[in-house]
């Protein structure tokens, strides 16, 4: 914690849970697709879905959608933007047993079918937590440096990333695996110390049965 | 380097060093975040810019919450207090408006400095414009008091909450209620041990204040929370800077905040279940909000 933290940040109203941290949701979902993206469906679940309205939830995760960061002043008119660069969203509410009070479900499409889809909760002062990644079970913050790798189910892989982050002196923080069904997809997250560069991405994505490698400045 | 862990390690710290609480925060600051000083004055000032412009356009009198609940108070204030008969004075009501102006810009998804929270973001504005505005206190200073008022809210996170949803609005209001009496004695001149009595004697004032919302919102009864906190923080502030001591230490009255806001039930946190937001109008006007949102 730093005095920022305390006399800071800066957003839109009216909530940091219910807007600024709505608005970084959004935000994630479209750095995990990677691409423009050219359609959106919504699901609010808890008390996002009892008052999302009042606080503008569903205009915050809409502008995070679109690239927009919680203390953008065009937040507020995000709707109206999204009409009007004709881009298609659905807003439902919906209920997801046991989940956080404040989660939302967003899944993306990018115009070459490229889809992507996000669980998160947004739980307390603006900070998030993402807890599903495609379907698959996961729990990052972006509040450190964040690699996420879709990959190919088998063996190397890991070793193959690790050693890249090695070579440019990246270390690990935190390590999370995860897969839907042995052989099939599955997802590593990294939390790194230091900064990942684009060279490093590049060779990461460009590895053997990695399938994508996203990268989340924690700054961002 | 400081921990933030005691308000009297600071002001011990600051009075060994001869320099006031603010400077001595700021110094530790550069320190941690291994930046330099005038860094951190620059962004310190850039917030500050920002609760200024939050204050002015939220005083225009068509500001409207998102549910339609709050707006036009600021705009109210300001036109009463230009009578020149205010009970308060001048000074007062400016802050006053200033407070109310900034929460409402907040309720209507205006750009808002959280300090320490969104709910609670009129606060130390409320102090601090009218003080630079009517005192003629300088940007510089204000900026440091800024700084001062983070040192203070960052042992009140350590040792309690900062969160309505954790600790009632006493986390909320009375927080920024007791940083904003710090950046008062601040910028008046007072002692780093004047600092933490005004800290004390606004934390005991709203000592165990639940956080009630309507409706779940952020603007009933918040918005006019944040005028109350201002002209608490302004007594206590006044008080301290007299001479008067609080016979409770300040780190004391912080622990017994936490202890407050760990009895409070949960209906009274941030849930909309209790207090204020219970009443019969308050459940009226849920529905009637609600409503309103499936018609469109």
């Amino acid at each position: 914690m730093n005095i920022f933290d305390i006399i800071g940040p800066v957003m839109i109203g009216p909530s940091s849970s219910h807007t600024a941290g709505a608005a970084k949701i959004g935000y994630v979902a479209r750095k995990i697709l990677a691409k423009e993206p050219v359609r959106a469906e919504i699901d609010l679940a808890g008390s996002f879905a009892e008052t999302y309205r009042g606080h503008g939830t569903d205009r915050a995760i809409i502008a995070g959608i679109m690239g927009m960061k919680p203390d953008d002043e065009r937040l507020p008119q995000s709707l109206a933007i999204a009409e009007k660069n004709h881009f298609p969203y659905t807003i439902r509410t919906v209920k997801i047993p046991k989940c956080h009070p404040n989660t939302a479900v967003v899944r993306l499409w990018a115009a070459d079918g490229d889809s992507a889809e996000i669980e998160g909760a947004s739980v307390g002062g603006g900070n998030i937590l993402i807890t599903k990644l495609n379907g698959m079970e996961s729990a990052f913050t972006g509040q450190y440096n964040t690699l996420i790798i879709p990959h190919n189910d088998t063996y190397g892989v890991i070793a193959g990333v690790t050693q890249a982050l090695a070579a440019f002196r990246i270390n690990i923080g935190n390590f999370r695996l995860t897969r839907q069904e042995k052989g099939h997809q599955a997802i590593m997250t990294l939390e790194v110390d230091g900064d990942v560069s684009r060279e490093l991405l590049t060779l990461l994505r460009a590895l053997p049965n990695v399938l994508h490698a996203v990268y989340l400045h924690a700054n961002e | 380097m400081l921990k933030y862990r005691s308000l009297q390690k600071i002001a011990d710290e600051a009075m060994k060093n001869n320099v006031s609480i603010g400077a001595y925060v700021l110094k530790d600051q550069a320190m941690q975040m291994e930046t330099a000083e005038e860094k951190i004055l620059e962004v310190m000032d850039r917030q500050l810019t920002v609760m200024e412009q939050a204050a002015v356009n939220g005083s225009a009198p068509g500001i409207r919450s998102m549910s339609g609940l709050t707006g036009g108070d600021a705009f109210r204030m300001l036109e009463y207090g230009k009578k020149n008969n205010t009970i308060s004075g001048d000074f007062c009501s400016k802050a006053m408006a200033t407070a109310i102006a900034v929460a409402e810009y907040n309720a209507a998804m205006g750009r808002i400095v959280a300090s320490p929270t969104a709910g609670s973001c009129g606060i130390l504005p409320g102090v601090l414009i009218p003080m630079m505005q009517e005192k003629k206190i300088d940007r510089q200073a204000a900026v440091i008091a800024l700084v001062c008022a983070g040192g203070i809210g960052m042992v009140i996170a350590n040792k309690a909450s900062l969160s309505g949803a954790a600790g009632g609005c006493q986390a909320e209001c009375g927080s920024a209620s007791a940083m904003a009496a710090a950046a008062l004695v601040e910028m008046a001149g007072g002692t780093p041990e004047m600092v933490l009595h005004a800290v004390a004697i606004a934390l005991k004032n709203q000592m165990g204040l639940v956080c009630d919302p309507v409706a779940g919102l952020v603007e009933v009864p918040c918005i006019k929370r944040n005028a109350s906190g201002v002209m608490i923080a302004i007594t206590a502030a006044d008080m301290a800077l007299a001479g008067i001591r609080s016979v409770i230490p300040a780190d004391e009255v912080i622990e017994a905040m936490r202890e407050v806001g760990d009895s409070m039930p949960c209906a009274l946190r941030e849930t909309a279940q209790g207090g204020i937001a219970a009443t019969p109008t308050a459940k009226m006007l849920t529905l009637q909000i609600f409503s309103k949102g499936e018609k469109k």
